[in-house]
């Protein structure tokens, strides 16, 4: 196994973990709007797909890149604006009454 | 810029984005923050886009162009326009989103690089399709049958978990033998098919009532599908975003199912029809008390303490609304009016909370069933709306009983129980509520939102005479 792929496992180890010790954190209250929360980090994938539909080195590539572009594109955008959507709704007695 | 300098600045701009997306789930951890980690994805969204955009090899920008534009075209309005009762529908289908994408990514990279993959790249890359594609078909399901376009009740027939498994062993070996030999391309189509119809079969035999472990195990397989193209495409930021995305979804299916006193090979392999026949032979004729709205009001009207427990069933009636305006008139009577979520209520993770702050209700009135259920005693009233499972106290003593040992919400322990129920049917389980006949309980059979509506008339007229 190379450097670079040790590297990685790595990056992804310690990703998890602090990922298990941040979302453990996240009040039950807010479950919903942390799925579609890490929904929408891990479109993320959008990069991926930017490079493949970009880069035309084969028709299939491209047009399967493209597809890639639009599905997380959606998750990119619509889990941002529904998880903000979200979150504005949780609102304390003093901001209800207002 | 040279060439060397925009390559810094994509680095750059990916590791702000790593430590913008991890402050972005910190910052979600408590309601006050929480807009704020919106926020700080975005940003890091932002970046990791535009650095990406910037990258040497790309090209032509059409299609990435045209790719956002459709994106939005269906993102946006179903971000905007969704109703908060279709929140489980829309997440399942974001999980098919990313998992879709993450399967397309994969099969192009294999196609533009077999056979020149190394066997890490590759078992990275298998994982990635066999992860993205069964994500994709199973969270498909998953959205038809909270739909209600495919039948929500669990579909078993003998030898499926026989069948299920050999499939999946099918997969898997194609996957280590592409592995061994990645030039083996016509095999590859085979590979992705498979994957594709074991996410399927993995859905059929599940009901309504366990899609908020399946949604949460299906949002960790999504994630762990980008986390595998992380390190096919050797990129740190997808890695994390992955694994964080990952985590995320293993933390609820773990809270989920112990919520549900099941382990995860039994919310896949064990559809909860089984039990039915046990329970149905143990019918006997019991009685139960039913009151008027008019009763309830009265009863309502008279307690110093009322804790609301919402569940499937106030979704199904949008009777949140009507909660909301029942809330309001009893606080403005100085009644203390709390609600108690259990884990599992609704079809989703949170999908009680998210409902009825969709209402306006304050949420530091919505307690969690740690928090709530020492408080039952002291209640005058606990007044369940559209849940039954979590409120059956044969779960605590019934050793016969399918949910024997599910943590329940103490609902029996207050003085006085009113149940909102169209009727006498019963739970998903199948399982008879032992609640409904004790003596302390009172039946309120209607819709969930009529009923409460007569209730907040009821108190209403009541306050001008």
């Amino acid at each position: 196994m190379t450097p670079d792929l040790m590297a990685s496992l790595y990056v992804f180890l310690l990703a998890a973990f602090v990922g298990l010790e941040v979302i453990r954190r996240v009040s039950p209250l807010l479950h919903t709007p942390l799925m579609s929360l890490t929904n929408a980090l891990s479109a993320i994938a959008v990069v991926g797909a930017i490079v493949i539909a970009g880069e035309q080195r084969s028709t299939l590539a491209t047009v399967l890149g493209t597809l890639a572009v639009i599905a997380s594109t959606t998750n990119v955008v619509g889990g941002f604006l529904i998880t903000d959507r979200m979150l504005k709704m949780f609102k304390t007695r003093e901001r209800t009454r207002s | 810029m040279t060439p060397h300098l925009v390559e810094q600045f994509i680095q750059v701009a990916y590791i702000v984005a790593a430590a913008l997306f991890i402050l972005a789930l910190k910052w979600l951890a408590a309601p006050a923050t929480a807009r704020r980690g919106v926020r700080a994805g975005e940003v890091g969204m932002l970046l990791a886009v535009v650095g990406t955009l910037l990258h040497q090899g790309i090209v032509s920008y059409q299609w990435i162009l045209i790719g956002f534009v459709l994106g939005s075209a269906v993102g946006v309005p179903m971000a905007l326009y969704m109703p908060m009762t279709a929140v489980p529908q829309r997440t399942a289908l974001s999980h098919a989103f990313g998992a879709l994408a993450a399967a397309l990514v994969g099969a192009a990279e294999y196609y533009l690089h077999t056979p020149e993959l190394s066997q890490f790249t590759m078992s990275a890359l298998a994982l990635e399709i066999l992860l993205g594609s069964l994500t994709f078909t199973g969270s498909l399901m998953a959205f038809g049958k909270l739909q209600e376009l495919v039948p929500t009740r669990p579909v078993t027939y003998r030898g499926q978990n026989v069948v299920n498994l050999s499939l999946l062993a099918a997969a898997v070996a194609i996957g280590i033998y592409l592995v061994v030999e990645p030039g083996a391309s016509h095999l590859f189509p085979l590979f992705v098919a498979l994957s594709l119809v074991f996410g399927v079969l993995l859905i059929i035999p599940i009901g309504g009532a366990d899609m908020p472990t399946v949604i949460s195990l299906l949002n960790s397989y999504a994630g762990l599908s980008a986390a595998a193209m992380g390190f096919v495409l050797e990129n740190n930021l997808l890695i994390i975003a992955g694994a964080l995305d990952g985590a995320s979804g293993f933390i609820l299916s773990v809270i989920m199912c112990k919520a549900m006193n099941r382990s995860f090979t039994n919310v896949l392999f064990g559809a909860f029809g089984q039990f039915q026949a046990a329970a149905e032979a143990r019918g006997e004729a019991r009685t139960v008390r039913s009151a008027t709205a008019e009763e309830a009001a009265s009863i309502l009207e008279a307690a110093s303490s009322v804790i609301v427990v919402p569940g499937y069933g106030m979704a199904v009636a949008q009777a949140q609304h009507k909660v909301r305006e029942l809330y309001d008139a009893l606080t403005k009577r100085g009644v203390a009016v709390r609600f108690a979520i259990h884990p599992v209520a609704g079809r989703m993770p949170g999908h009680m909370n998210v409902l009825l702050a969709e209402a306006d209700i304050p949420y530091d009135r919505l307690l969690d069933m740690d928090e709530i259920n020492p408080e039952f005693a002291q209640a005058d009233v606990a007044l369940v709306i559209g849940a039954n499972d979590v409120t059956n106290p044969a779960a605590r003593h019934d050793r016969a009983s399918p949910i024997y040992g599910m943590p329940i919400l103490d609902v029996d322990k207050a003085r006085t129980v009113m149940v909102i129920k169209r009727g006498m049917s019963p739970g998903f389980a199948g399982i008879e509520n032992e609640l409904y006949y004790l003596g302390k309980t009172l039946m309120l059979f209607g819709d969930a939102k009529s009923f409460v509506g007569a209730i907040v008339k009821e108190l209403s007229d009541g306050g001008h005479g």
